[in-house]
């Protein structure tokens, strides 16, 4: 467990102005936990975008086109059927399928995208440190290991934002 | 942007703050369900038993305990199916649609008309089951590696319905689901007992609540926003392809699916208004569901009333203007024929009903709404039964005219998927949220009445 200190506020606004007095102050923020998505949090903590709607994108692809071709393939090897003399190769009523299946990959490897690029799922277990960041606690987590301040040092920049019950987790040697 | 707008009434009513609000709409998971509650599971238990036994004495017997005949093969089953599947596009339209065009007030009801909606949907999958007649063949529809070498025929409006209602089931899930999981962290967090923490844990795969998360997860809902949003609108139009593609008077038109689309979200604001305005109540979340809610979905219903309205009477039009005697007669045979009645109290509750809602005083009156709201789920029913049966029981050999009329089995198939939809609603309201905490906390600053109008220490004025 590395040496850790935290702090929270109980309005998103302060948040808001904490995280940029310490982002100007040129200390690293290792975690921000709020109980909703705080709007403009991510640009103060200068996120790059998401990469998730790229994955869906390219699931999507895979997914209709692997739908496509199936439909395809059936028709014209398979098994072609019959259908009133029509064509074997009939696009058009391949349409609703293929664009089922491209919404179907794409959503779910979305999702599971999601989970794995977050370290969540089933059974995964939280390092909660205050219980109320799910309720109206906006808490600042900051961490001795990527400064080069002491955790005295982090604590009082900390607490110099206007954050709450600022308090400490040593590291465990 | 921090837009205070004095027009806009508050969306949360009542003083509350964030933790207000995380502790009201915990109330019904933590409080000791009350005798209503156990009164309506176990009604909802039994009707839902009595559905399942009567799907069993049809598969055991055979079709022939139902009305069905050989002129009339789709009878209450399908009529059943596509009122099911329309009940569920509220709850997709609600939480995808107007997502997109950033409504607001959608926060305080998308989640429970998103459960409504993978209710709906479970209770419309059954039939097209049902009604083929060997339940256990089921697997049958989905294309899968068989002896035979036989596939699925893709050419087919029935097996595009099995692609379109698998995807919308699983989409929806999935975006039901992973809109719970914050708000299930919520949940632990505020659990007393260890097993129930562990229980909500599991659930919300360890949520924390982390920027990094929030943002995957803000970013991860609006894509799959964008992905619901025409997966819905497809779902309704492929089966209105069930219909429009045969040769059928009264099927064959090409306004089916934008007509079958505005009828699916007409039906199923009229049932999250039938179901909210009761919940609201029960649940004491007047606050937070409020009148303007109402108000704004009875808005969505007088819209989308009125599409459904004017297809109805383009569809007249069209049969008389086509020149086409059968597409004639199917169309006076609805109005004036033996099934006459049937069409007008589909008239009746779908294109004039709706129209009382232009009146303000009617928009925001909950009891009149509540009852119009179950005008429209009747109407609704109604006008799926004319098009099934009624463009079916004249076809166009004379000597083959019947008339259909439902047995009890059937009867009490249809109540059998309300028991299974209301069971599974009220075990919803019970352990899930059934207002999306985390969102509506993210609209309270520019929409709660706590909040408007009266700005943050911090706040400095921004761009509009």
């Amino acid at each position: 467990m590395e040496a850790i200190v935290y702090g929270h506020f109980t309005d998103e606004l302060e948040l808001l102005d904490a995280v940029k007095a310490l982002k100007n102050k040129g200390i690293r923020i290792a975690d921000v936990r709020t109980p909703f998505p705080v709007h403009g949090l991510d640009a103060a903590l200068k996120f790059p975008r998401s990469h998730l709607p790229k994955v869906a994108f390219a699931a999507g692809i895979i997914g209709g086109s692997l739908g496509l071709l199936f439909q395809v393939w059936v028709f014209t090897e398979g098994w072609p059927l019959n259908i009133g003399g029509k064509p074997y190769l009939s696009l058009p009523s391949f349409v609703p399928v293929t664009f089922e299946l491209t919404i179907l990959f794409a959503a779910f490897a979305m999702g599971f995208a999601f989970l794995l690029r977050s370290n969540l799922g089933p059974g995964k277990i939280p390092n909660i440190l205050d219980e109320e960041v799910t309720n109206d606690h906006f808490q600042i987590i900051l961490s001795a290991k990527n400064n080069n301040l002491s955790e005295a040092e982090l604590a009082e920049a900390l607490e110099a934002t206007g954050a709450l019950e600022v308090k400490h987790i040593n590291a465990e040697k | 942007m921090m837009h205070v707008s004095p027009v806009r009434e508050p969306l949360i009513n009542g003083e509350k703050s964030y933790n207000d609000i995380t502790s009201d709409v915990m109330a019904p998971i933590k409080a000791k369900p009350g005798k209503l509650w156990y009164g309506g599971l176990t009604v909802s238990v039994i009707v839902m038993l009595i559905g399942f036994a009567m799907i069993g004495y049809t598969v055991w017997f055979g079709i022939g305990t139902w009305g069905v005949n050989r002129t009339i093969g789709w009878g209450w089953s399908i009529t059943n199916f596509v009122w099911w599947v329309g009940i569920g596009h509220a709850g997709t339209f609600i939480s995808a649609i107007l997502l997109l065009f950033r409504q607001k007030w959608r926060t305080s009801i998308n989640r429970a008309a998103e459960a409504m909606t993978i209710f709906a949907v479970m209770c419309a999958g059954l039939f097209p089951l049902i009604h083929m007649g060997r339940l256990p063949l089921g697997f049958f529809i989905l294309p899968y590696p068989n002896t035979r070498e036989l596939w699925v025929n893709f050419n087919s409006p029935l097996l595009w319905d099995v692609f379109a209602i698998t995807t919308y089931l699983l989409v929806s899930l999935l975006f039901w689901y992973f809109g719970l999981i914050p708000d299930l962290g919520t949940i632990r967090d505020r659990m007393k007992t260890l097993w129930k923490k562990k229980i909500y844990n599991f659930l919300s795969f360890g949520w924390q609540g982390s920027a990094r998360h929030w943002q995957r997860h803000e970013s991860m809902s609006l894509i799959l926003a964008g992905l619901a949003a025409p997966l819905v609108l497809s779902v309704h139009t492929i089966v209105s392809f069930d219909f429009a593609t045969s040769v059928i008077p009264g099927w064959h038109t090409t306004i089916f699916p934008p007509y079958f689309v505005s009828g699916a979200v007409f039906s199923g604001f009229a049932m999250v208004l039938t179901l909210m305005i009761v919940t609201r109540k029960a649940l004491n979340l007047q606050e937070y569901i409020t009148v303007g809610h109402v108000e704004s979905m009875n808005k969505v219903i007088i819209a989308t009333g009125s599409i459904v309205g004017i297809a109805y009477i383009t569809e007249l039009f069209m049969a008389w203007y086509s020149g086409v005697e059968y597409e004639r007669y199917a169309f006076m045979n609805r109005a004036l024929g033996p099934y006459a009645w049937a069409y007008w109290i589909m008239m009746t509750c779908n294109v004039i009903s709706p129209q009382l809602l232009w009146i303000k005083k009617l928009r925001r009156n909950l009891a009149f709404t509540f009852v119009l709201s179950i005008f429209i789920n009747i109407g609704m029913w109604f006008e799926r039964f004319v098009i099934v049966v009624t463009s079916l029981h004249r076809d166009y050999l004379p000597s083959s005219w019947s008339m259909y009329k439902p047995t009890i089995i059937e009867v009490a198939i249809y109540l059998g998927t309300f028991g299974l939809f209301f069971t599974l609603f009220f075990i919803f309201i019970r352990v899930f949220p059934v207002i999306a905490i985390a969102e509506v906390k993210s609209v309270a600053r520019s929409s709660a009445r706590k909040f408007l109008g009266k700005p943050a220490k911090n706040q400095k004025p921004e761009n509009q």
